[in-house]
């Protein structure tokens, strides 16, 4: 792992929701990042059938995407959403992990534009996808 | 004319209603919210607690965590609004002790969040009006503040899908 993915993943891990999820970055570089976030029962929405509720799938989004803000070169520093949309295509199966990927595809002085997908086991069929606004720190 | 009902047995039947709503979804009782109910009105109440945090040196709420608070309090309103007739005729199975037998929640479509300012570490309130609510689909726009009713640190709109009634 390099240093800067190392330290990366200590910023995002030190987040206190992200760790309470249990969030881990797998990957971040050039305005792009990968985070997984494992199954966990406290996190139904719908106890009939087991499937986490999208507002965790939110969580897992809006992290991703503030990493790939941040790992974008022409980003300084921190940032902070100014909207997302989310998108549920279908329930996530229950037990397996949620896969998050963030790509920041263009960014101005002021913003930064976020595209995310997040997948289950099934990686071919995104459960959800998300974009947002997102700012951009002065240089 | 037909007396009108005692009053603690319209407010037992509603508060049955709406715990039963409420507190059988774990990730409600994860993030610790609560309803506050007057009436046929809901407010969604999201106690600060750290576990809730999205950046330590603000210290500000999470992102994720606000979309979830506004999207549950959208979600809640919404079923509330579509059960008060049954709730209010008595045509739900109702137990003092079992509870309520409900129909599913309504599936989240899509989910847009307008983050305003910066969640302050402290007790958070949401307030859902459903623009429209028809067989199939519902649009839901809901609001959230912190101190002042009037200074939102969050708002969002949201289409759902609704249950099949059963």
């Amino acid at each position: 792992m390099t240093d800067r993915l190392k330290i990366a993943r200590q910023f995002i891990e030190a987040i206190p929701h992200s760790r309470d999820l249990g969030m881990t970055l797998t990957d971040m570089e050039d305005g792009v990042a990968v985070i997984t976030m494992p199954y966990d029962e406290r996190l139904i929405g719908d106890p009939e059938t087991g499937v986490i509720s999208g507002g965790a799938v939110s969580a897992v989004m809006d992290t991703c995407c503030g990493a790939a803000v941040m790992s974008h070169p022409a980003n300084m520093g921190g940032t902070a959403t100014i909207d997302l949309r989310i998108d549920y295509m279908r329930a996530a199966t229950p037990g397996q992990i949620i896969t998050a990927r963030a790509v920041c595809y263009h960014v101005t002085r002021s913003v930064a534009f976020v595209r995310a997908t997040a997948t289950d086991d099934d990686a071919d069929n995104p459960v959800a996808t998300a974009t947002g606004a997102f700012t951009v720190e002065g240089k | 004319m037909k007396r009108p009902e005692p009053v603690q047995i319209v407010k037992q039947r509603r508060d049955v209603a709406l715990r039963a709503l409420v507190s059988g979804v774990p990730y409600i009782q994860y993030l610790g919210m609560k309803f506050d109910r007057r009436g046929d009105e809901l407010t969604g109440v999201l106690p600060f607690d750290e576990k809730l945090i999205g950046n330590p040196l603000l210290p500000a709420l999470h992102g994720g965590v606000t979309a979830a608070f506004l999207e549950v309090t959208a979600m809640i309103t919404l079923s509330w609004s579509y059960l008060w007739e049954d709730i209010e005729n008595g045509n739900l199975d109702f137990d003092p002790v079992e509870g309520m037998r409900l129909p599913r929640l309504p599936k989240t479509v899509d989910f847009s969040v307008d983050y305003l300012r910066s969640g302050l570490p402290r007790d958070a309130y949401a307030r859902a009006h459903v623009n429209r609510s028809g067989r199939r689909y519902a649009s839901v726009h809901v609001e959230g503040w912190q101190d002042k009713r009037t200074k939102l640190f969050a708002q969002a709109t949201g289409h759902f899908v609704m249950p099949q009634r059963r």
